[in-house]
């Protein structure tokens, strides 16, 4: 078995015109900001999966990379990003979509995206555990990292202080 | 494959069996399993026994206190888990990089790539019962150890690629060494492939068996060696050239199978590559000086970026989130064996008990890592 020829280099990544897609397509959603290679959009968690969906099939980000999250404790809210690459569609490898939601901080609840992108689901249950957000629809929501006992806030709002700190 | 497993766990004949944490292959690391006889019913992958908080720590850190902790979760590749941290800061910084360092960077990360991957050519080869191979692999992979330990000082962790550049300039003399091991190292690959990845007994136990398919690879977010050995030629050291990859001429090796062969000889191929850059960053690379001055505390601009580098494992990512202020707000390392680890679930359900071995191991999977 041979490796196979390298495909010529990607033509340069263009990131506006997908901004203009989703905005034009969702009129709710704001733009974070527009970088060569990143794209940063916030959409509402009710209107977050028909964006993913639109994500994935129109403009080809199939291809899960990170889920993150932060707690934002001045604004009462806890961010909630999907990072999305394109691996099978040519022009587009260098690009990265982060697709933002901001539920408040008392009651984080959002739908699930592993029927958008499978993979999610343990970077999903990882943010479930860290931020205490709820993924409703989400098969399981165990600790994956935590111990099963983990008595105390998620540890990584901001809140929390680690212990010797 | 679905996500949803299919068992019932009330039958009588299914039998639930912990492979791991305490087992000498898997690691600090526990597959919770529930078989049929001899087969895999259904596989969960339970990590979390050596999760040390790295994300939370770095909070409470400053840019550069945050070096030598952040390599910590992959020791064998630790220029790979603090590249795209560099990367991360010297993007919020607007940091210009010396040319020198940037080879230096490349170097390095390439030797961890060669020193990592003859790791997992090694513990597959004990996992396989091949003992040729771990002690032939773990042999040879001290020379390139010893040319990482020149460069940067320790054996295993260095904190050589830091923001700014690099920590130090490489001694002289010792691009000579660093070419003849490269020569030497091209001969051994070769005899590699003759002992063990034409085995007939290697072949037996690998081909063929938890194949991921191209589908499934892009649907559940696999990376690295996993997604190229399944036929995706995706790879951001060409996709998104990053520091000084764009000078260097070199291909990605990808094959089609998807199989636990395929996973294992991609890894070879990958190192042949490596090899092929490191020759010719250590024939090109330009005078100058290595790294730019930060000072102890340097002064990050508030900002948000997701800069990312293709680690041994696979993509290696950060989300970094700095506030102004000397520590960063939320450090998330996006780490390639975590998003490996559903394809260890995935792969496992139908096997034979005795392909566990193969099929995790191929994974490429690195408990620490993907704990944090």
């Amino acid at each position: 078995m041979q490796a196979q020829a390298q495909t010529p280099p990607p033509q340069p990544a263009k990131t506006q015109p997908l901004a203009d897609a989703i905005v034009q397509k969702f009129p709710g959603t704001t733009v974070d900001y527009v970088r060569e290679k990143r794209l940063k959009v916030t959409t509402a968690p009710e209107k977050i999966k028909e964006v993913a969906l639109f994500v994935r099939d129109e403009l080809g980000f199939d291809h899960i990379s990170c889920v993150s999250g932060t707690d934002w404790i001045a604004k009462n809210e806890i961010e909630v990003i999907y990072f999305v690459g394109a691996v099978s569609k040519p022009g587009q490898e260098a690009i990265i979509v982060a697709l933002a939601e901001r539920p408040k901080r008392d009651n984080p609840t959002v739908p699930t995206l592993i029927e958008v992108w499978p993979g999610a689901e343990y970077h999903e249950r990882e943010t479930h555990e860290m931020l205490g957000v709820v993924f409703s629809g989400h098969p399981n929501l165990k600790n994956l990292l935590l111990p099963e006992d983990w008595n105390d806030i998620p540890p990584l709002r901001k809140d929390y202080i680690s212990p010797g700190r | 494959m679905t996500i949803q497993s299919e068992y019932n766990p009330d039958a009588d004949r299914i039998m639930s069996v912990a492979l791991g944490p305490q087992h000498p292959g898997a690691g600090h690391f526990r597959i919770q399993l529930w078989l049929d006889g001899d087969y895999v019913v259904k596989a969960e992958p339970d990590p979390g026994y050596v999760h040390r908080g790295e994300e939370k720590m770095g909070e409470y850190r400053n840019y550069i206190q945050n070096v030598p902790h952040l390599e910590r979760p992959v020791i064998l590749d630790s220029c790979g888990i603090l590249f795209p941290y560099a990367l991360a800061v010297d993007e919020l910084m607007n940091n210009k990089i010396p040319r020198r360092g940037q080879y230096l960077q490349v170097i390095m990360a390439e030797i961890n790539r060669i020193v990592s991957h003859m790791y997992f050519i090694a513990i597959y080869g004990i996992f396989v019962g091949h003992t040729t191979m771990i002690t032939w692999a773990m042999g040879d992979r001290d020379f390139w150890i010893d040319i990482a330990e020149r460069i940067g000082g320790a054996r295993v962790t260095f904190a050589y690629i830091i923001p700014g550049g690099v920590r130090n300039d490489m001694p002289q003399g010792l691009t000579e060494r660093a070419l003849k091991t490269c020569d030497w190292f091209e001969k051994r690959m070769d005899e590699y492939e003759k002992i063990f990845f034409k085995n007939p007994i290697f072949l037996e136990r690998s081909e063929g068996i938890g194949v991921l398919t191209k589908e499934d690879a892009i649907r559940l977010g696999a990376t690295g060696t996993v997604l190229r050995a399944s036929g995706v030629k995706h790879d951001i050291r060409r996709d998104e050239p990053y520091s000084a990859y764009p000078d260097f001429d070199f291909e990605v090796p990808s094959l089609t199978a998807g199989d636990c062969w395929a996973r294992a000889y991609v890894a070879l191929l990958e190192m042949r590559q490596s090899v092929k850059i490191i020759r010719q960053a250590f024939k090109t690379i330009p005078p100058g000086p290595v790294r730019l001055k930060l000072g102890p505390q340097p002064r990050v601009p508030a900002g948000e970026v997701y800069a990312r580098a293709e680690a041994a494992r696979g993509e290696m990512s950060y989300h970094l989130i700095s506030d102004g202020t000397p520590r960063p707000y939320r450090l998330k390392i996006g780490v390639p064996s975590f998003k490996n680890m559903i394809m260890i679930r995935e792969l496992l359900k139908g096997v034979h008990v005795g392909d566990i071995p193969p099929v995790y191991w191929s994974q490429n999977f690195w408990p620490v890592e993907s704990d944090r």
